[in-house]
């Protein structure tokens, strides 16, 4: 049967077509527009000093240093909370997903409403929440609960040796309390995937709740959890982008100041938008890889 | 097939329309006039400079550059349609043709008037500013030197952040700035006492100020960290609005240094009209000399604009004069023959 198939082609053909041309256009009218403004794209100014100073940085920073070492702290700070963000919030998804298969009834409940209250609530206004009204109603003098262990102020967290900023921890909480829920969904979801014999199973072996779910239902819930991972351990990496509504000295934070300072906003842009693509393709490289690891193994 | 054939072809006559860079080889003056309608960037959120109203229209002195010019080249100071914008959007507002006139509080700057920076226009300064701190009266903080090792809030797409850290070096003292997008959100963390003191230009530490609970409260420090020169922008190479405009806003000091007022703007036409001897008034009001026509803007620009929202100095008294609940002196903002700086070039 020809037709169809040169049907498709066609239409492949048509699509690939009107793709290329939408392509072209974009990309005739930046160069049209950046003719119309006098200016050319270059990356000159990233050598050039910031003169801005930053709030925190965890590598050395001073506003003498360059525009683009200014960014490269940016990104040591994104990279900072979305790496401890991406461990807690998995911790705190696999617990709660865990606990809605509770054979206790208030566990199953707590970690239903816990979902249903954080996953529908928008993540900026959690953020605000977690750093205007929780955070910064902390004293202007240091609660030091338990000893030299942790001591909390509105000037910042103290835990066990570590100093955090209010602003970073009220990030940290923010993302991952709101990617908690979502993964929670998402690990629920796997462990639904795995047929109900097998808890019947573990069960008439006398095993444990905690054992069976642990070494029969989890192993093989994993494998419909992954994929749904990656894209939450995404979304939390770009939702990150959202610091700067809560005063944290992000990539996006230091891009925006350097866009103002230099005018170059095309420049800018591109260049955050190759900093987040580039730190969702190594979270996406990773999670396929761990994915392969998973079915090889199994 | 058909379908998605048409689905596509419109998708991309869609996104043609509306990428297609508008205003070549159309002048943006000319565009304003067939659209009827100036599109004007404002702040939106400060009290004084550009805030919605109780009857839900724009006010402040911003938004009355924006009237004035809509006056003086439509006829009508209500031919404006307000585009709020944040501080880091608004040269790509202006820059991508959204807007025809940014009235929004900015610093005039090299960096951002130059073709390799901003790539802006600027018309005459509008407020001369300085960038201030404000900190709680309890605190005890009275000036910068009390600030050394503080915690300052700071607002985005500013020049505030680098000059902050200006004079701070300069000085030798150090800081730790935190920096939030929204005035709002560096109001709420000084006001949470995240942080000692707040930055931002004068006018709007003393505009942010009056919408507190108790104002008394908070000082704002007598060091001024920089000139801060307020003034509206138009987009980079296009000569004749950016003429335009300047010369409307001078029309508005002008009119000021003559005494025409929105009051008597009638009476004195009609004085221009009847008198050939007072050139300097008639050139001014458009009676005589075609300077409008010269601008490509309609000849009696002055009157219209003064007609829509007074002289300079109307303006100044309605948003932020004594009476006015932003009330700032006007020190500096003066006429130069009381010791100000605003001071409009012959009308000649």
């Amino acid at each position: 049967m020809p037709t169809p198939n040169r049907n498709a082609w066609l239409l492949q053909g048509i699509g690939a077509l009107v793709l290329i041309s939408l392509v072209a256009l974009l990309a005739f009218n930046l160069q049209v527009n950046l003719q119309r403004t006098g200016l050319g794209l270059g990356f000159g100014w990233l050598g050039q000093a910031a003169g801005f100073a930053l709030g925190e940085h965890v590598v050395p920073y001073s506003p003498s240093d360059s525009y683009g070492w200014a960014l490269v702290v940016g990104l040591t700070n994104s990279l900072r909370v979305i790496v401890v963000g991406l461990l807690l919030a998995t911790v705190v998804g696999v617990s709660v997903g865990a606990a809605s298969y509770s054979t206790n009834l208030l566990f199953r409940k707590l970690a239903f409403a816990y979902v249903a209250l954080l996953r529908n609530v928008p993540l900026l206004l959690q953020l605000l929440f977690w750093y205007f009204v929780v955070l910064l109603s902390l004293p202007g003098t240091p609660l030091a609960p338990l000893g030299s262990l942790i001591s909390l102020s509105r000037q910042g967290i103290h835990l066990a040796g570590l100093e955090l900023s209010t602003e970073f921890c009220a990030l940290l909480t923010g993302l991952t309390l709101y990617t908690g829920a979502t993964i929670a969904e998402v690990v629920r979801g796997g462990i639904s995937s795995v047929p109900s014999g097998q808890w019947d199973a573990y069960r008439s072996l006398g095993m444990h709740e905690w054992l069976g779910l642990r070494h029969v239902v989890l192993p093989q819930a994993v494998p419909a959890i992954l994929p749904g991972l990656a894209s939450q351990y995404i979304n939390l990496a770009k939702n990150s982008t959202l610091a700067i509504a809560v005063g944290y000295a992000d990539l996006y934070a230091v891009s925006d100041t350097t866009i103002t300072q230099t005018g170059r906003a095309i420049e800018g842009f591109l260049l955050l938008l190759g900093g987040f693509l580039l730190i969702d393709l190594v979270i996406s490289a990773l999670m396929t890889a761990l994915s392969r690891l998973v079915s090889w193994r199994r | 097939m058909r379908p998605v054939l048409l689905g596509g072809l419109a998708a991309t006559l869609f996104l043609a329309g509306c990428s297609q860079p508008d205003g070549i080889g159309e002048g943006r003056l000319q565009q304003i006039r067939s659209r009827g309608e100036l599109q004007c960037g404002v702040s939106g959120r400060i009290p004084g400079f550009s805030f919605l109203g109780t009857d839900g229209r724009y006010q402040g002195l911003d938004v009355d550059i924006c009237r004035a010019v809509a006056a003086a080249l439509l006829g009508d100071g209500q031919s404006v349609n307000f585009r709020t914008l944040t501080a880091p959007e608004r040269f790509t507002a202006l820059r991508s043709g959204e807007i025809d006139l940014l009235s929004r509080n900015t610093t005039n700057t090299l960096s951002r008037d130059a073709l390799g920076g901003n790539g802006v226009t600027f018309a005459p300064t509008v407020f001369y500013d300085g960038q201030g701190l404000m900190a709680k009266r309890t605190s005890g903080i009275r000036s910068v030197q009390d600030l050394d090792g503080a915690t300052i809030c700071v607002g985005s797409g500013t020049t505030t952040e680098q000059n902050l850290n200006d004079s701070f070096q300069q000085r030798g003292l150090n800081y730790t700035p935190l920096k939030f997008q929204e005035v709002s959100q560096v109001s709420a963390g000084y006001l949470q006492g995240r942080c000692e003191a707040m930055t931002s230009d004068r006018s709007q530490l003393a505009s942010i100020r009056s919408s507190y609970p108790l104002p008394e409260n908070h000082l704002i420090l007598e060091d001024v960290l920089s000139k801060e020169p307020l003034a509206p922008a138009t987009i980079g190479g296009d000569q004749t609005l950016a003429d335009a405009v300047r010369w409307i806003l001078y029309g508005l000091i002008a009119a000021e240094e003559a005494g025409i007022t929105q009051k008597n703007i009638d009476a004195q036409l009609k004085k221009a009209q009847s008198e050939p001897k007072l050139t300097a008034l008639r050139r001014l009001l458009g009676v005589d000399g075609g300077l409008g026509s010269k601008l490509g803007i309609p000849d009696d620009f002055v009157v219209q604009a003064v007609s829509a929202v007074g002289n300079y100095g109307e303006i100044y008294d309605r948003h932020l004069g004594p009476e006015s609940t932003v009330s700032i002196p006007r020190g500096r903002n003066h006429l130069y023959t009381q010791g100000g700086l605003h001071y409009a070039p012959p009308f000649n």
